[in-house]
C-alpha cells in the first residue's frame, strides 16, 4: 500500500482528453470486492449460481445474459418513476462532478456521479431511446458488452449509495438510486460481491449477519451483563424473545460482535436498565442492519419481514433502533412500504417521558437517538459530563440518517448534554453536506481496501482538521460500518483518532441509581475528568 | 468532434433556409411546413414523454433530505429542506424551479499546495449564469407572447418597457437580450474545461448552438434585418388558427430564426431539454420526508419469500433450548 501522501499527490481531479465511451477496467487489486460464494447464491436462490470471481476472465454469464439485462431494464424503467426520470432528464452540468468522495479520493473520472449513470444512461439510450438508436455514439449511446458489464460492475460496485451528489443536483438526480438499479440488473446475471450475499444469506437464516445462532447470541449478551457489573456493581438484564414486553429493540449485529460498537452496547444496557424500560432483543430479528438493500429492492423486503413479524409475536407495543446508518435508511424510507401496515402496533410513545413519537406514527419504530435526547430534555437522565473528559469529541453524520432521515440535532443535542468538548467538522462535511466513510454500501470487503481508504478520504481529512485546530480525538458516530470503516480509515490518513458510538458516550456518563465509584470509562480507560458525582 | 459537428448541423440548418427562401421559393416549406412538422412532433412528443413518467409509479419514498426531520419538538424542524407537509413540499419545489436551490449549494475542492490539503470553495458561477440564463430566457419567452395575443395584455407591455428601459439605442436594447448571451456563452466556455468536456456530450453542444442560432437570429430581426411586427403577427395567427397563408415579404433571417425555433421545440422532447419538465416530477424533491407517519403504498408491492419465525425455531431448537429461551412451539402444546 502506498504512503498516505503518496496516494493524495496521484490524485488529479482533471480528466486526461478523452472521454468515457470505451469500457475499459482494470481490477486492480485492492479496488474491488469479491465475488459471492456458491453456498449463499444458493441458500438465497439468486440466479446463475455458479462460482465466480471479478478478476476471471470469463464471468460465465448465461447465454441470452443481453436478453435477460436488456429485459430486467425495460421492467424496471416501468416500475419505477425515479429510474427513467434519472435516465432521461440530466444535462451533464457537472454539479455533482466533485461531491463524491470516490471522485475526490480517487481522481478516477469515472466516479464522477454523473459518469457512473452515464455508463447506464449510454445502455439505455441505445436500446430505449429513438435517437440512441440512429445515431448511435453520437447520442452517447454504446451497445451492452461484456466489456460494458464489468464496468458497471466495478464502478457501481464503487459507491456507496450514500446520496451525497444529489443533494447538490438541481433536479435531485440520485446516484443511489442508479447503483440500486444497476445492480438489480448485475444480479440478473449473477454478478455479486460476498461483502454483499454473505451477510444478506446468514442474516435470513440465522437473523443477523454473522450467522451467529441464538445461543451464542444470548451467551455475547451475557458477557456485556457481565462487564456491566464489574464497571458498576449493578446486576443489568437482556431479556430476549420476552412476550408482552413494551418495546422491541433492535441493534445492528456489529453492536455485539464488534469493537468499538460494544461500548455503544454497554450504553444501551446501561440506559435501558436505568430508566426500567419493559423491553426486549429478540433471537430471531436479531439485526437491524439490512444488507439486502445493496441487493435488490427484494431481498431488502425479505429480511426486513422479520422486525415486523417479530414484533407482532412477542406482541409488544412498539419498536425502538439501534445506531446503524442503512438499517435507518430501510427503516424510515421502506419499512411500511415493504411489510408495512404495522397495524397491530401503537404510536411510541416513551413509557418516562410520556412523549409521543407522532413522526413514527405509521410505522412505529423510532431511533434511539429520538429516544435518549427526549430522556434528556425531560431531565430524565442524571448525566456527569465529565467522565467523558478524556476526549475532545466531533461527529461524524452518517450518510443515510442524515440525508435520508433528517437526523441531525438528536445526537449533537446528546453529545452536547453528555460531554464538555464537542468540536463540529467544516460545514461542507457534515449534517446533510456529510462525506461518507467509503465503506458503505456492502463495499467494507478487506480486499476492497485501498478504495475504501481512497473514498475515505474527504472525511479523514475533515477529521484531521478538527484535530489539528481543537486538538479532537475521539470521532462520534451513530452506525456500524462506520464504526467499522473509521478506525482503519483514521489510522491511515490521521491517526490518534479513535471511533465511538454516542451511546457509548451516554453509557460514561449515565450515573445510575446504586452504582459504585466508576474509576474507569466503558473501554476500561482510567477517567481524566474531576467526577462531580461519584458515590 | 464533439463541437464541430453539433455546431455545423446548426449551420447546416441555416444554410438550407438561407438557400431554400433565397433561391429556391422556399417559404411554404420553411414558413409552413416545417414549423407544422416540428410543432406537432413537439406535441406528440411532450405529451408521451409525460405521460410515460407519469404512469411510472414511484414505488418507495426517496427523499433526499437536506434539513433537520421533524421529529422532537424542542429541536428546530427545516420545514422547506426535509418538508413534513404538502406546503413545505410546495416552497421546497419553488425555490428549486424559480431560484435553482440546488445549484446553490454548488462548491468546488481542490487539492491545495504541496501538502494537497483538501479545501472546499464556494462555486457558485453556475448558479448565477444558470439564473441569467434562464430568467432572461423566460422574459423573452414572455415578451413574444404578444405576437400571439390580440388585444396584447398590459402586463406584456409593462414587462417589455421595464426590459427595455436602459433607451440607449432605438429600438431599445432589451437587458434580457443581452443578458441571455452572456449566460450561453459563459454555458459555452464553461464545456470547454477539461472536466466539463469530458461529460458532455455533442447533443451537449448542438443545443447550445441552436439556442444560440435562435437567440442571435433574434437579435439581428429586432436590431439589423427588421420584420414588420404587424406582418409577422398576422403570419404566425395564419399558422395558429390553422389557416396559413404564404407571405414572400419576410426577409431570410426571419425565416432562420422560425426554422431554429421549430428545430429546437422538434428536439426538446427527445433531449435533456426535458429536464424543465422532469424536475416537476423528481421523487428525490417531491415527496414529503413523512415516510414514518404516513404509509407510501408500492403499486406493484408482491409478497416474497420470506424464512418465518416458525422455520427459523425448528432449524434453530436445540440451540434455543440450550439457551432457555422459550419456544412457541412447545408452550402451544
Amino acid at each position: 500500500m502506498e504512503k498516505p501522501d503518496e496516494m493524495k499527490k496521484a490524485i488529479d481531479l482533471t480528466p486526461k482528453k478523452g472521454d468515457w465511451m470505451t469500457p475499459e477496467v482494470e481490477l486492480k487489486k485492492g479496488t474491488y470486492c469479491y465475488g459471492a460464494p456458491l453456498k449463499h447464491q444458493k441458500y438465497l436462490e439468486l440466479p446463475n449460481q455458479r462460482e465466480w470471481q471479478p478478476h476471471d476472465v470469463d464471468w460465465k454469464l448465461p447465454e441470452n445474459w443481453k436478453d435477460i439485462i436488456l429485459d430486467g431494464m425495460a421492467k424496471l424503467l416501468k416500475k419505477n418513476r425515479a429510474f427513467k426520470l434519472f435516465m432521461d432528464i440530466c444535462v451533464r452540468c457537472g454539479a455533482c462532478a466533485d461531491k463524491c468522495h470516490f471522485f475526490i479520493g480517487s481522481g478516477d473520472p469515472k466516479n464522477m456521479p454523473v459518469v457512473r449513470a452515464e455508463l447506464l444512461r449510454s445502455v439505455y439510450r441505445r436500446y430505449f431511446t429513438i435517437h440512441g438508436r440512429i445515431l448511435g455514439k453520437l447520442a452517447g449511446a454504446r451497445d451492452l458488452t461484456v466489456d460494458v458489464l464489468k464496468e458497471w460492475f466495478y464502478y457501481f460496485y464503487q459507491c456507496t449509495e450514500c446520496r451525497r451528489c444529489s443533494v447538490f443536483c438541481p433536479y435531485g438526480i440520485d446516484t443511489c438510486e442508479i447503483t440500486m438499479m444497476a445492480r438489480e440488473l448485475l444480479n440478473l446475471v449473477g454478478c455479486n460481491i460476498q461483502w454483499v450475499v454473505e451477510p444478506a444469506s446468514n442474516c435470513f437464516r440465522t437473523g443477523n449477519h454473522l450467522g451467529v445462532p441464538p445461543h451464542a447470541f444470548k451467551e455475547t449478551l451475557g458477557f456485556a451483563l457481565d462487564e456491566i457489573r464489574d464497571l458498576t456493581g449493578i446486576n443489568v438484564e437482556a431479556p430476549i424473545n420476552k412476550k408482552g414486553a413494551e418495546v422491541l429493540f433492535i441493534a445492528p449485529s456489529a453492536d455485539y460482535f464488534a469493537s468499538p460498537h460494544w461500548y455503544t452496547l454497554l450504553g444501551y444496557l446501561m440506559l435501558f436498565h436505568e430508566i426500567g424500560l419493559d423491553y426486549t432483543w429478540s433471537a430471531y430479528a436479531s439485526e437491524g442492519g439490512n444488507f439486502g438493500l445493496f441487493h435488490s429492492a427484494e431481498l431488502a423486503k425479505r429480511l426486513n419481514a422479520k422486525i415486523y413479524a417479530e414484533a407482532k409475536r412477542l406482541k409488544v407495543k412498539w419498536i425502538l433502533g439501534g445506531e446503524c446508518g442503512h438499517m435507518w435508511r430501510v427503516i424510515h424510507q421502506y419499512m411500511d412500504t415493504f411489510n408495512g401496515p404495522a397495524d397491530f402496533l401503537e404510536v411510541p410513545v416513551s413509557p418516562v417521558t410520556g412523549t409521543k413519537f407522532e413522526h413514527a406514527k405509521s410505522t412505529k419504530m423510532i431511533h434511539i437517538a429520538e429516544f435518549t435526547a427526549d430522556l434528556i430534555r425531560h431531565n430524565k437522565l442524571n448525566l456527569d459530563k465529565s467522565r467523558n473528559d478524556n476526549w475532545k469529541i466531533t461527529f461524524h453524520d452518517s450518510c443515510n440518517p442524515a440525508r435520508s432521515m433528517g437526523l441531525l440535532e438528536e445526537p449533537r443535542y446528546i453529545i452536547k448534554n453528555t460531554c464538555n468538548h464537542f468540536y463540529e467538522m467544516p460545514e461542507n462535511t457534515i449534517r446533510e453536506k456529510t462525506f461518507c466513510c467509503g465503506s458503505g454500501a456492502g463495499l467494507g470487503a478487506d480486499e476492497n481496501l485501498e478504495m475504501r481508504l481512497k473514498g475515505g478520504m474527504p472525511r479523514a481529512m475533515a477529521v484531521k482538521y478538527v484535530k489539528e485546530k481543537y486538538g479532537v480525538n475521539m470521532l462520534a458516530c451513530m452506525c456500524a460500518i462506520d464504526k467499522a470503516a473509521l478506525p482503519p480509515l483514521l489510522d491511515y490518513w490521521v491517526s490518534g483518532v479513535d471511533v465511538c458510538g454516542v451511546h457509548e458516550l451516554v453509557g460514561n456518563a449515565l450515573v445510575m441509581k446504586g452504582e459504585k465509584k466508576r474509576e474507569t470509562n466503558l473501554r476500561g480507560e482510567p477517567i481524566k475528568g474531576d467526577s462531580k458525582d461519584t458515590k | 468532434m464533439k463541437i464541430i459537428l453539433p455546431f455545423f448541423t446548426v449551420v447546416l440548418i441555416a444554410c438550407l433556409v438561407y438557400g431554400g427562401t433565397r433561391y429556391l421559393e422556399g417559404h411554404i416549406l420553411f414558413g409552413i411546413i416545417v414549423p407544422y412538422i416540428c410543432f406537432a412532433l413537439a406535441i406528440v412528443g411532450f405529451v408521451v414523454k409525460i405521460v410515460k413518467w407519469a404512469v411510472s409509479p414511484v414505488p418507495f419514498n426517496i427523499t433526499t433530505v437536506c434539513g433537520q426531520q421533524k421529529s422532537l419538538n424542542f429541536l428546530r424542524h427545516s420545514p422547506i429542506e426535509s418538508p413534513a407537509s404538502r406546503c413545505g413540499v410546495f416552497f421546497r419545489m419553488l425555490f428549486e424551479v424559480l431560484f435553482f436551490r440546488s445549484l446553490l449549494r454548488n462548491e468546488k475542492v481542490e487539492l491545495y499546495g504541496k501538502e494537497r490539503r483538501l479545501i472546499y470553495g464556494s462555486d457558485r458561477y453556475l448558479w448565477i449564469f444558470a439564473i441569467l440564463f434562464h430568467w432572461s430566457m423566460l422574459i423573452i419567452l414572455l415578451r413574444h407572447l404578444k405576437l400571439f395575443l390580440e388585444p396584447i395584455p398590459y402586463w406584456i407591455i409593462m414587462l417589455q418597457n421595464l426590459d427595455g428601459i436602459f433607451q440607449s439605442h432605438i429600438p431599445p436594447v432589451y437587458i434580457s437580450n443581452v443578458l441571455v448571451s452572456i449566460g450561453l456563452v459563459f454555458l459555452f466556455l464553461r464545456r470547454l474545461k477539461r472536466r466539463v468536456m469530458y461529460i458532455s456530450l455533442p447533443s451537449d453542444f448542438f443545443v447550445l448552438f441552436l439556442i444560440g442560432g435562435v437567440i442571435l437570429s433574434g437579435m439581428l430581426l429586432r436590431y439589423v434585418y427588421r420584420a414588420d411586427i404587424l406582418l409577422v403577427k398576422a403570419f404566425l395567427f395564419g399558422l395558429i388558427y390553422l389557416n396559413p397563408v404564404p407571405y414572400t415579404g419576410f426577409g431570410t433571417m426571419f425565416y432562420i430564426h422560425l426554422c431554429f425555433i421549430s428545430v429546437l421545440i422538434a428536439y426538446l422532447p427527445y433531449s435533456k431539454l426535458m429536464h424543465m419538465a422532469g424536475v416537476f416530477l423528481s421523487p428525490t424533491r417531491n415527496l414529503r420526508n413523512d415516510s414514518r407517519a404516513r404509509r407510501h403504498i408500492n403499486p406493484w408491492d408482491y409478497p416474497v419469500k420470506e424464512h418465518t419465525y416458525e422455520e427459523w425455531e425448528e432449524e434453530f431448537k436445540d440451540a434455543l433450548k440450550e439457551a432457555d429461551i422459550p419456544l412457541d412451539s412447545e408452550n402451544k402444546g
